[in-house]
């Protein structure tokens, strides 16, 4: 098996992995349409918890099918076009963290500055790979512009928790997520067109921890910060973590890794993403939601895009700065 | 509708999705094809492209936003746009002789066609909305059978504050309520009130 994979080339290696992909949605799939049939014969029996699991495991379905056709097309159409799509990803959750957050009259010229120049800039120094321009551009320069624009917009009111609430979303938004395309443009020695593979490895790692994580908090009670997060606790934690890292072994043949340099960096990866993901439920908290995206929606319980990739926001700049220094890129 | 407006409206609902959303929640009411005022409160132009956005394309082809005259029709692109994209019914906001400013209303609502009414008939800048003026009141006591649905327009003065000309993306929708119907006897300050309320209601739903 393992010396038939290394016989194909590395496009046909990726292109093997989105085939198993496929095929893995498309069992899924038939899986979801057979359980819906059998729903309807059981429809008398009106047991909602069944059809809410059901209805649950449908959406999640749908979320992977679209994630998986969102990595082929960036894949299959080259760099370029993952960097806009990822810079997409960006500018909707970033609405959706604006939206939440109340702003007010004299914020306006920040907000277009935030959407329509820094963003844009932003995916564009990763696109002309200036590596080191694009992890200060955020931080340093933008830092100063955003504040000074509100400031010239002459209203004082309560202007410390505006601009900040403004420069955290930039920081998650913008910043965390262009560093997981930016993943896509690393010069690894001996590993030219396979650098997507790098991007599923973070994806799927932390995305397995987080998902491990949820499932196991089912089970447990007592959280450690119960006005935060019902479902966080350190053994929860504690397995996430031991499944990302296992699966980031695992996954080692993948990547330009060897399997402890993997276990490294897929604990790194899964550390960030955990708390990350803990932080911005605070922030959710605060703002008395329990979903980032539309009002009407989040009554029904259906999430935004920012509940699923807050993770990866706080994980990417963590992961792909490890894997820079170790590797001296 | 001509090519260039069919263009303009695909462009202008793919815009306004984009920035916003412009997510319908139909909670006191499913969208139905049946003749409807659909009245809503009033804090930015672009409170119109929204709700006209947020119906689903049946409804949107049958339904006529009303346009303040003197604003919508400033400039060629403005009175082409508000004519052919949005099918708009224009109004005179001052009153000019002794032509009644409901007329051009009450004959598209003759012609079988709804509406979307700001019965603040101008601006707020207030969190409430201002009092409502007595044309809605008139309307449903004309056509008893036409439904009065309230909505609720969340957000939308982020999008485009009064003074801005580029809009920021920020999530928006539209809240549809219960259809209030007007009392066989119920006066006019009371129904107009009422209807206020029924509005801003929406606003905690």
């Amino acid at each position: 098996m393992g010396s038939f994979l290394r016989s194909l080339s590395p496009e046909q290696q990726v292109s093997l992995m989105f085939v198993l992909l496929f095929g893995l949605l498309l069992i899924a799939s038939g899986a979801g349409v057979l359980l819906s049939l059998r729903e309807r014969q059981h429809a008398d029996d009106h047991t909602g918890d069944r059809a809410q699991r059901l209805h649950d495991y449908q959406a999640l379905l749908r979320n992977s099918w679209l994630m998986t056709l969102v990595f082929w097309v960036g894949w299959a159409a080259g760099e370029s076009v993952a960097i806009v799509l990822f810079g997409l990803v960006s500018f909707f959750i970033l609405r959706e963290f604006i939206s939440l957050s109340p702003t007010r009259r004299g914020d306006h010229r920040s907000l277009v500055l935030a959407f329509f120049i820094v963003l844009p800039l932003q995916y564009a120094l990763v696109w002309n790979q200036h590596f080191n321009l694009f992890t200060v551009f955020i931080p340093v320069y933008v830092f100063l512009a955003i504040p000074v624009v509100s400031a010239l917009g002459n209203d004082p009111q309560r202007f410390l928790e505006r601009n900040a609430k403004l420069q955290w979303g930039i920081m998650v938004c913008v910043y965390g997520m262009s560093h997981v395309p930016a993943l896509l443009l690393l010069n690894f020695p001996r590993f030219a067109g396979k650098t997507a593979f790098l991007v599923l490895f973070l994806v799927l790692v932390v995305q397995t921890c987080m998902l491990v994580q949820h499932l196991v908090a089912r089970r447990l009670r007592d959280p450690v910060a119960p006005a935060i997060s019902a479902s966080f606790h350190w053994r929860s934690w504690l397995a996430g973590l031991a499944a990302g890292g296992l699966l980031g072994v695992a996954l080692a043949g993948l990547t330009p890794f060897k399997p402890l340099q993997a276990l490294a960096m897929a604990l790194v990866a899964c550390v960030a993403g955990s708390f990350g993901h803990l932080v911005m439920k605070a922030i959710k908290r605060d703002r008395g939601v329990t979903h980032w995206g539309s009002a009407g929606r989040s009554v029904t319980g259906a999430s935004g895009l920012l509940d699923r990739v807050d993770a990866l926001c706080f994980a990417a700049p963590v992961f792909f700065h490890s894997v820079r220094w170790t590797f001296n890129l | 509708m001509n090519w260039r407006a069919q263009a303009m409206s695909t462009f202008l609902l793919g815009l306004v999705r984009l920035l916003t959303g412009a997510q319908a929640r139909w909670y006191g009411c499913p969208p139905k094809a049946e003749q409807r005022i659909y009245f809503a409160n009033h804090q930015s132009h672009a409170d119109l492209v929204l709700i006209w956005a947020a119906l689903p394309q049946e409804l949107r082809s049958i339904t006529r936003p009303i346009a303040a005259r003197d604003y919508w029709t400033a400039s060629n692109f403005k009175r082409w746009i508000t004519t052919e994209v949005f099918n708009a019914v224009y109004v005179e906001r001052e009153k000019k002789g002794d032509e009644d400013p409901l007329q051009p209303l009450i004959d598209a609502l003759e012609s079988g066609d709804s509406l979307i009414l700001f019965p603040e008939g101008t601006r707020g800048h207030a969190e409430d909305p201002q009092a409502f003026k007595s044309g809605i009141y008139n309307l449903a006591r004309r056509f008893p059978h036409v439904v009065l649905v309230p909505a609720w327009i969340h957000n939308v003065q982020r999008v485009m504050p009064k003074g801005e000309v580029i809009p920021v993306p920020v999530l928006c929708s539209v809240t549809f309520g219960e259809p209030v119907a007007l009392g066989a006897d119920e006066a006019r300050a009371d129904f107009l009130q009422r209807a206020r309320s029924a509005v801003m209601a929406l606003r905690e739903v």
